[in-house]
């Protein structure tokens, strides 16, 4: 179990140094480029050699690279173009933002779709299982941007009971995190609901089930006891890739809402050239990715006995 | 085996002209027709059948569970007095599980992979009797040892997967016993372990009745089993029971088509490839939806009578025998005695010059260990022996058989001879050139050509997305063998011809084939080369028994034509001791005894041959056997004893040389070697295992 | 395959794919599926015939659905900010998502199925060198992806196929592997190395077909998600440079009136929606049918 935890972790650093060389070279092999972006289109030609001189870019890539990684560990991106400030100064604050928007549409989407997962797949091709797997069918198929615009137009537009943007200029807003929240719920749902589904719908043509229902046992116990505990075993690791699409999701959201968070940040930045801001983002969304995707696969080996044991 | 005063007092369970049938897109599909039984308290019931007989439909419907697609649509099962078409859904709970219990085919899926084993066994009185978990929990370790588990608290605490498939099987019957049941259903609950663990829990399951009174209904395939635990038997075909009666009477005065060609065509130790070779039965099991009028067999049977055979609905009636019923109208027209099924008496043939010849071949796995104690010992790079020391040759026209149960390592030997592996160490004569360090790529399209192999799994041997025809065909223009369009067809009709297919099957897909055809053509696509030597990998153990006898048969008739050199590796005895002309048992990559069919069959005998042969099912009511039953479990080849390698379970260990040293290879003749520390002397002491002809116990 | 078995195996190629969609008209789900990207494929192939106006000519702006056209046409669902019909732009928008659609998913395809043949077929060193680089690529959130990209590498229809590519063909090859580490067991894959079958021979061959099931139903997800794709990045102002019609830059362009004039951001939500409804429904229609028998 050590050894795997380990291993697993061992695999989270070498991803991370991976995706932080990928990302390094994408961004500043091209001194010149990176001197444009940070000075501006009209800087001139003197003014990006001093400044590049300045900060060291005439060393080689390797040692660059060695630098900014100890930078980046210690949490020092450098300075935002745009925002003028420290990199970190702008982007934790926009990160809890996020992660608050985050938390409020994960408490709706796990236990809803578990129970409608189980649910459905406890009694395959019963009319509640078709009803459950086409309602999630058809929400995951409008895109974010799609229910946000439908969403807002019935909450906002026709009945007035919302308001438009989620800015929350005036401090935080529950009522203004409504509509973000519904909008990752409605698209994410029927994607873990799926998943569960088949699980669970799997785990009942299993002979233990058999044998569980053959022994005499009450239905709810077979479902309690035996069923469960085996069928959720994949959802968990389903929900922990979850926050991987979220953040994937809360670009579109935060772009349409106007909210102050961590995908508009990535997505202005991104638009707008500012490179070090770019670096930190993509260097935090991944390893947010891929720490839940180690504690996603972690946790499966953990509740499955047959890896535990062995 | 019980004595169950049969026909005595009231029976436990009825079944009265019970029809089942499973409702699809198709369109009503009848399973089961017309079945009914009396079991009475104490006795044991086998229902016997090949595959899609119905056999496991009947044992699911007496426990009322059949899924959402299946029903009784007519008859009715009364157990113990009570109709179970009018319990309520509580009455049925208490039922399964309490008053009947059942143990499955695969112990590894019918057990929680999630729960420990103990949680699972005590929810079984827990449930049924309301007693708390300490009784719970004291009653399930009594059980576990009443099946001869040895460490029960262990096993209480273990997981499934963390137990063997033989010791698996015992906690689910223990879990079945718990609740004291009436009524046992075993349905196929050995088919799926190594045969000398079966021959554990045959023994324990004819000490159940014994001990503790239960009734069974013991459903198989194989006859040889329904013999060692059963008082009656149902032999079903096609969804009907086609004749019923007590073991001795069906065993030997049957009197439906079918039974008789069963027998006919299972390789009981009086069988002989040449003097008495099996009589196959013809054709192939009729689909559920495609059942002809009349009686099902009629097709594949000697007597059909058109007009009469297929007439309308054939009604089962009483036989010649006490409680003998057969579903036959022309049973007692047939007279046995002058019955001379056409078959061909093959001549002998002397065996060749030699073909292969394997010298100390090795093949070690490199296995990385990563566990922390491995790594801190140093200990982490391990090497699995898959094969040790192999040497035995194989002559032109012959078949050797290899023999062993599951990770003897005789399949990764057929790996290295294909080349799909190189040998560790050693020499591999094939045609007179070393072939032990020659992978595949390497070989030349004669070479490969003339060393084919014949797969087991029918569903598996053939590519489903192309056609038969070009798969052959493929094999053909691969080797060489042909290379114009024209020809290569011309040779795959021939090939179809040799294996007796139609010639249009060249068009179809694997998927419009039973497995019997499937096997048919694999065979066909190993000769397509002009193979001088054929590896056969269990070719007919997945086939149904009336199936295999016309598969074999073809093989040796191929082998015949070609003057192929068969290596037929297989786990089952009976099939071996029928068509093999040398066999070599092998166990954990080890041969253990090899010799001709005659000798390794005779005394003497290595131990683990001896306890081999016990172990195997006969179905033949004038055989006695010796009975030896091999203590624990297969080894872990990671982990393989020093010594011996049967030294685990040997009931003849002789003392610490066994668990130190490597048996020497004794020479008893100058075809037959024994390794073993017995000397030879004391190993020739040893009676025959096998005795045909003396009057039951 | 030998030339004079290969028509037989061609016709009955023909006569199964006939036999597949027979077998779909029992989905009523994977039917209505169908139906919907039939319908859209048409509208696709036809949009000359079908738009009443030129998609690019700026008329009268800002027209509710139903208002009338100087020339006395009318605009069914409305006129944009700038005067453009609403109809006539969804309709030619159809042919861009669709052919970006199915480029873009096709070489994620032909990557992947490349990429999860060679990692698990081979096994060892190239499995593990493929999988890791898939990890890398899957580690990232697959919008940021898609955004460092374009906004690195511009907007433009090669680089979103791609950017599509990239991001999507990990995920295929992992399917793939899967596919082939359970395959390249059966017995048939055994007799092809047996008679000395080269490796590529065996994957595309013997491996690849039996593989198709799974795949055709992951392929029209896929398919659903590349299409979202495309849209959230027209949405996002990433996607193909205006005028021409694409539907996520239709709803980026009004999505600041859509509070006022909600139509013209209503109505290309609700074309992509069901596009994206279309192939999922078939994906779960075709998954039921492969696995009755």
């Amino acid at each position: 179990m050590i050894v795997l935890l380990a291993k697993r972790f061992g695999g989270m650093v070498l991803t991370m140094l991976t995706v932080s060389i990928l990302l390094f070279l994408l961004f500043e092999t091209n001194i010149e480029s990176v001197a444009t972006k940070v000075l501006g289109p009209y800087s001139s030609d003197e003014q990006r050699q001093i400044w590049l001189e300045k900060e060291g870019y005439f060393r080689p890539l390797y040692i660059r690279y060695f630098e900014w990684l100890g930078n980046v560990v210690t949490g020092d991106f450098g300075e935002s173009v745009r925002f003028k400030v420290p990199v970190g100064d702008v982007m934790w604050d926009r990160l809890a933002n996020t992660a608050i928007l985050g938390a409020a549409a994960m408490a709706v989407i796990i236990p809803l779709s578990l129970l409608l997962g189980v649910l459905a797949g406890m009694r395959e091709a019963s009319k509640l299982d078709r009803t459950i797997s086409v309602l999630s069918i058809a929400t995951t198929s409008v895109p974010e941007f799609a229910s946000a615009v439908l969403l807002s137009a019935i909450f906002v537009f026709w009945l007035g009971i919302l308001p438009g943007t989620s800015s929350m200029t005036g401090g935080f807003n529950l009522v203004e995190l409504i509509l973000p929240a519904l909008v990752l719920i409605l698209y994410d749902f029927g994607y873990v609901t799926r998943m569960t589904r088949a699980s669970m719908a799997e785990v009942m043509t299993t002979g233990y089930i058999r044998t569980a229902i053959l022994k005499g046992l009450p239905y709810r116990t077979v479902i309690l006891k035996h069923a469960l505990r085996n069928a959720l075993i994949a959802p968990f690791t389903v929900i922990m890739l979850q926050f991987n699409w979220l953040l994937s999701g809360v670009i579109v959201v935060e772009f349409f809402f106007a909210y102050k968070g961590f995908g508009a940040l990535l997505l202005e930045a991104a638009l707008n050239q500012d490179i070090y801001l770019v670096e930190a983002c993509a260097m935090v969304a991944v390893f947010v990715a891929v720490a839940t995707q180690t504690i996603g696969d972690v946790g499966y080996t953990y509740l499955n006995p047959r890896i535990r044991f062995n | 085996m019980s004595n169950g005063q049969s026909g005595a007092g009231k029976p436990l369970l009825e079944c009265n002209d019970l029809c089942i049938s499973y409702f699809t897109r198709a369109g009503e599909i009848p399973a089961v027709k017309d079945f009914s039984l009396q079991l009475y308290p104490g006795e044991s019931v086998g229902i016997v059948g090949e595959s899609g007989c119905g056999k496991s439909t009947v044992a699911m419907a007496i426990m009322n569970y059949m899924g959402a697609n299946g029903g009784i649509v007519g008859g009715s099962i009364v157990f113990d007095g009570r109709d179970m078409a009018s319990l309520s859904p509580e009455e049925l709970r208490q039922l399964r599980g309490g008053d009947i219990a059942m143990v499955y085919q695969e112990p590894m899926a019918a057990l929680n992979p999630s729960l420990t084993i103990g949680k699972q066994l005590m929810e079984v009185p827990m449930f049924h009797e309301n007693i708390s978990a300490t009784e719970a929990a004291a009653r399930a370790k009594q059980m576990l040892a009443d099946v001869n588990l040895p460490d029960p608290d262990r096993v209480m605490a273990a997981y499934p997967h963390q137990i063997s498939g033989g010791q698996q099987q015992r906690v689910v019957i223990s879990m079945a016993l718990l609740s004291h049941p009436k009524l046992l259903l075993l349905d196929e609950p050995t088919t799926a372990l190594d045969v000398t663990v079966e021959a554990g829990i045959v023994e324990l399951i004819g000490e159940i009745s014994a001990k503790f009174g239960t009734s069974m209904l013991y459903i198989s395939h194989n006859m040889g089993l329904i013999k060692d635990t059963c008082d009656r038997v149902c032999v079903m075909y096609s969804g009907e029971v086609v004749e019923e009666g007590p073991i001795d009477t069906v065993f030997n005065a049957m009197s439906h088509p079918y039974t008789r060609g069963l027998f006919g065509a299972i390789p009981l130790p009086s069988a002989d490839k040449r003097s008495h070779p099996l009589v196959a039965i013809r054709g192939q099991l009729p689909l559920p939806h495609e059942r002809p009028r009349g009686c099902n067999f009629g097709p594949r049977c000697d007597f059909f009578d058109a007009g009469r055979c297929d007439a309308g609905d054939i009604p089962i009636v009483d036989g010649a025998h006490a409680m003998q019923r057969v579903r036959c109208v022309r049973w007692q027209e047939i007279d046995w005695a002058s019955h001379r099924p056409d078959v061909t008496v093959r001549p002998e043939e002397p065996a060749g010059e030699e073909v292969l010849a394997v010298d100390e071949m090795r093949k070690y796995y490199t296995v990385h260990d990563r566990s922390i104690k491995a790594m801190l010992s140093g200990h982490s790079v391990r090497h699995v022996k898959a094969n040790e020391s192999i040497t035995f040759n194989a002559r032109k026209q012959e078949t050797v058989a290899i023999v062993g149960e599951s990770g003897c390592g005789k399949s990764t030997f057929a790996k290295v001879l294909t080349g799909l592996e190189t040998a560790t160490d050693g020499k591999i004569d094939f045609d007179g050139v070393d072939i032990s360090h020659v992978p595949v790529h390497n070989r030349t399209p004669k070479q490969l050509g003339s060393l084919q192999m014949v797969f087991q799994n029918p569903n598996d041997t053939l590519n489903p997305s192309h056609t038969i025809g070009a798969q052959i065909g493929r094999v053909i223009k691969k080797f060489g063998v042909e290379t114009e369009p024209a020809k290569i067809q011309q040779r795959v009709m021939q090939l179809l011809d040799a294996v007796k297919l139609p010639r249009d099957f060249m068009w179809r897909r694997p998927r419009q084939l039973s497995g019997g055809q499937k096997q048919r053509v694999g065979i066909a696509r190993a000769f397509a080369g002009n193979p001088s030597m054929v590896i056969a990998d269990e070719p007919v153990s997945a086939l149904d028994v009336s199936v295999q006898a016309a598969v074999t048969d073809l093989l040796m008739d191929l082998q015949r034509e070609n003057k192929t050199t068969l290596l037929f590796i297989s786990h089952d005895l009976s099939v071996v001791r029928y068509l093999a002309d040398r066999i070599v048992v092998m166990y954990l990559g080890q041969i253990m005894e090899r010799g001709t069919t005659e000798q390794v069959f005779a005394p003497p005998y290595h131990p683990y041959t001896e306890a081999l042969l016990s172990a195997v099912p006969i179905a033949d009511t004038s055989v006695t056997k010796k009975r030896i039953l091999l203590e624990g479990n297969l080894p872990s080849v990671l982990n393989p004893p020093t010594g011996c390698p049967f030294e685990t379970r040997c009931p003849r260990k002789v003392g610490r040389i066994c668990e130190e040293e490597r048996p020497p290879v004794i020479e008893i003749s100058a075809e037959h070697r024994i390794a073993c520390h017995i000397p030879l002397e004391e190993l020739a002491k040893a009676e025959p295992v096998i005795q045909v002809g003396k009057a039951a116990e | 395959m030998t030339e004079t078995t290969a028509t037989a195996p061609r016709e009955s190629g023909a006569m199964r794919a006939l036999k597949g969609i027979g077998l779909l008209r029992e989905s009523g789900v994977g039917m209505t599926g169908a139906g919907i990207i039939l319908f859209w494929l048409i509208v696709a192939i036809l949009a000359p015939v079908l738009a009443p106006f030129p998609p690019n000519a700026t008329l009268v702006p800002m027209l509710a659905p139903g208002g009338e056209a100087p020339d006395g046409g009318i605009f069914l669902l409305g006129t944009d900010h700038i005067g453009r019909d609403i109809l006539s732009r969804l309709i030619w928008g159809s042919r861009t998502v669709l052919f970006y659609g199915i480029v873009a998913t096709a070489c994620a395809y032909a990557v992947g199925i490349v990429m999860g043949l060679a990692a698990g077929y081979f096994g060892g060193i190239v499995d593990e060198v493929i999988s890791f680089i898939a990890n890398v690529i899957l580690s990232f959130p697959v919008m940021v992806l898609y955004v460092i990209i374009i906004s690195v590498f511009g907007a433009s229809g090669i680089n979103i196929v791609v950017a599509v590519t990239f991001a999507s063909a990990p995920g295929i090859m992992r399917i793939v592997r899967g596919l082939v580490l359970d395959l390249r067991n059966r017995d048939y894959v055994a007799a092809a190395q047996t008679r000395g079958e080269g490796a590529w021979q065996i994957m595309m061959v013997e491996i690849l077909p039996n593989a198709r099931g799974p795949l055709i139903v992951d392929s029209c997800l896929r398919m659903g998600y590349v299409i979202i794709t495309i849209g959230v990045l027209g949405f996002l102002g990433l996607g193909l440079p205006p005028p021409d019609p694409d539907w996520g830059g239709m709803i980026n362009e009004t999505r600041t009136m859509a509070l006022i004039f909600p139509h013209m951001t209503v109505f290309p939500c609700i074309a992509i929606s069901s596009l994206v409804l279309g192939f999922n429904l078939l994906a779960d229609g075709l998954r039921e049918v492969s696995l009755r028998d």
